[in-house]
């Protein structure tokens, strides 16, 4: 019942799994039973860590992928949640494209860049837009069912006490609704980033996305792997950012 | 929902009842369903007295969470009208408090920022709020779980929380509609003490909306004994009963009489409510 002690349990668990894997990662290619040239050792990928970091330039090429994906995060945010908002609000506008933003969360967006190549040219906007198309349509869907899904009684309760429009919806609705949210959230922070590191690959510009395809080009296995880690690692920040942030803005479980 | 279409029912000029804070005045609601027209509430007429707790009982499904919702404002009848001191009321009124069945705490509200959230939405300054919130907190028996969240609690202290929001709003009427159903006999005997209680120390006009009679006799200085379907004003009891009682009163003489009363007269509605839940069960088959 302890409110502050961390139990660290799971943690030390998941790490002790993660390396367990590794090791017997590393027997199954040295005992010939797994190819290294598909898979290379983790031991290697380990040691090449220092090597890309330096050689590579991975602090800007880290920073400028972190920043794409942010900068898609905000735009799906700023723009989904409104959206979702306004389907709850507008009943028609709901039954005329409901059906349309959930076939958009299942296309496969990032077969448009070319269009988004014409339009933002080779640049980080490019890749910032194609990662908010690609993930803007769970964060409308999400927002819009956490709406509909609040409690009846909750809502009569801000009935019978005379609130606003404004308060009713500040107050009961969007509180209720943050978790919610928060998976839509999750959902397209995952599509925006998948689309940003595989523009950057597609596009060959400028962050991690890049390097993994230079690192490719060169049969560097080792340095792909390691580089993958790096993206890896970004969406690791996000998310634990998201969970920040969600605990502040929904607090009581 | 309600059929706006049906005029309303031709009645004798209001009569001034100047004793009565609340008065319910030959309300019908009827739902359109998609097979049927339901008269849910018929020709209920009633009033409410200053500073005293009414009670209003009858079977599952007789109507009594529409009676509330209707004079909570919520819902507006087919016919008929509800008056707060004579004024007629249109949407939910300031005099009146609500408590509903549903467990309706905030989750993402502290028990105090639940209290105190009829006083945030007024505008009233953060100091001052928690101040009073804390004094209601107190009442309803909370001291020390201010800063807990409601998934913490158990339902009874939950249903407290409810209740201490709706207080804290300061209601001349106090409106609940089975706030005890969901709890397990010893908690609502314990949280009957408690809320009565409260009546007594703030004269709080309580109209209170039960299925449990022995909950009813406890608490109510009148019982409101409803039909089931349609749901009318079978009888109203007056319960004699010394002040101030205590769940205690259940072992006296004079409770078992009343609560005898009530049952016969409660009986055969129970059982044909039962009997025509069960034909329909039957029937959709
Ligand atoms: N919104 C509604 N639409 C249609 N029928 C309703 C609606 N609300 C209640 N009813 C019906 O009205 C009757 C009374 O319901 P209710 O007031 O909830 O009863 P109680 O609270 O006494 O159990 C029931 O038969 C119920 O099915
Ligand atoms: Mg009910």
């Amino acid at each position: 019942m302890s409110r502050t002690g961390v139990d660290r349990g799971p943690a030390l668990t998941g790490a002790a799994t993660l390396v367990g894997l590794f090791v017997l990662l590393e027997l199954a290619i040295r005992v010939g039973l797994v190819d290294r040239y598909v898979v290379p050792p983790p031991s290697e990928v380990i040691t090449s860590f220092g090597r890309i970091v330096t050689e590579e330039n991975i602090p800007q090429r880290f920073a400028q992928t972190a920043l794409e994906g942010l900068g898609a995060g905000v735009l799906i945010t700023i723009v989904g949640v409104p959206l979702g908002v306004l389907l709850y609000r507008r009943m028609v506008l709901r039954a005329a494209v409901q059906s349309w933003v959930a076939a958009l969360a299942a296309a496969p967006l990032v077969l448009a860049y070319p269009l988004f190549l014409v339009i933002f040219g080779r640049s980080a906007w490019t890749i910032v837009m194609m990662g908010f198309v690609s993930g803007v349509a769970p964060v409308i869907l999400k927002t819009l069912e956490g709406l509909t899904a609040t409690r009846r009684v909750l809502i009569d309760v801000g009935r019978s006490l005379k609130l606003t429009p404004m308060q009713q919806f500040r107050l009961v609705l969007l509180p209720a609704a943050v978790p919610t949210i928060f998976v839509g959230l999750r959902l397209g922070l995952i599509f925006a980033l998948i689309n940003v590191v595989g523009l950057e690959f597609l596009i060959n510009f400028g962050g991690l996305g890049q390097l993994i395809n230079e690192l490719a080009e060169r049969y560097d296995l080792p340095g792909t792997y390691a580089a993958i880690a790096f993206v890896v690692l970004v969406s690791v920040l996000f998310f634990a950012g998201l969970e920040r942030t969600e605990r502040w803005l929904r607090p009581g479980r | 929902m309600s059929d706006p279409t049906v005029v309303p029912w031709p009645r004798p000029a209001p009569v001034a009842r100047p004793e009565t804070v609340l008065a319910v005045d030959d309300v019908v609601v009827r739902f359109q369903t998609r097979d049927a027209v339901v008269t849910a509430v018929d020709r209920m007429s009633f009033g409410v007295r200053p500073g005293e707790f009414i009670s209003v009982i009858g079977p599952s499904g007789c109507g009594k969470s529409t009676l509330f919702n209707v004079i909570g404002g919520l819902v507006t009848p087919t016919a008929g009208l509800v008056t707060v001191a004579g004024e007629p009321i249109r949407g939910p009124h300031p005099a009146i408090g609500m408590v509903f069945q549903e467990e309706s705490t905030f989750p993402w509200r502290t028990v105090l920022d639940n209290v105190a959230f009829p006083l945030e939405v007024r505008g009233v300054p953060r100091r001052v709020r928690n101040e009073k919130a804390r004094d209601v907190v107190a009442m309803v028996g909370l001291t020390g779980f201010e800063e807990h969240y409601p998934s913490e609690l158990s339902g009874g202290m939950r249903q407290r929380v409810s209740i201490g929001r709706t207080l804290a709003s300061e209601p001349k009427i106090l409106l609940m509609d089975e706030p005890f159903a969901s709890l397990d006999e010893q908690t609502r005997l314990l949280l009957g003490d408690k809320v009565l209680q409260i009546q007594q120390t703030l004269r709080q006009t309580t109209l209170l909306i039960t299925h449990s009679i022995t909950e009813a006799v406890q608490l109510s200085d009148r019982v409101v004994v409803m039909s089931y379907r349609p749901g009318r004003l079978k009888r109203i009891v007056d319960i004699d009963l010394p002040h101030p009682r205590t769940s205690e009163v259940v072992t006296s003489e004079a409770f078992g009489h009343y609560v005898a009363e009530i049952w016969g007269d409660l009986r055969d509605e129970a059982s044909r409510g039962m009997a025509e839940a069960e034909a329909q069960r039957g029937g959709t088959r």
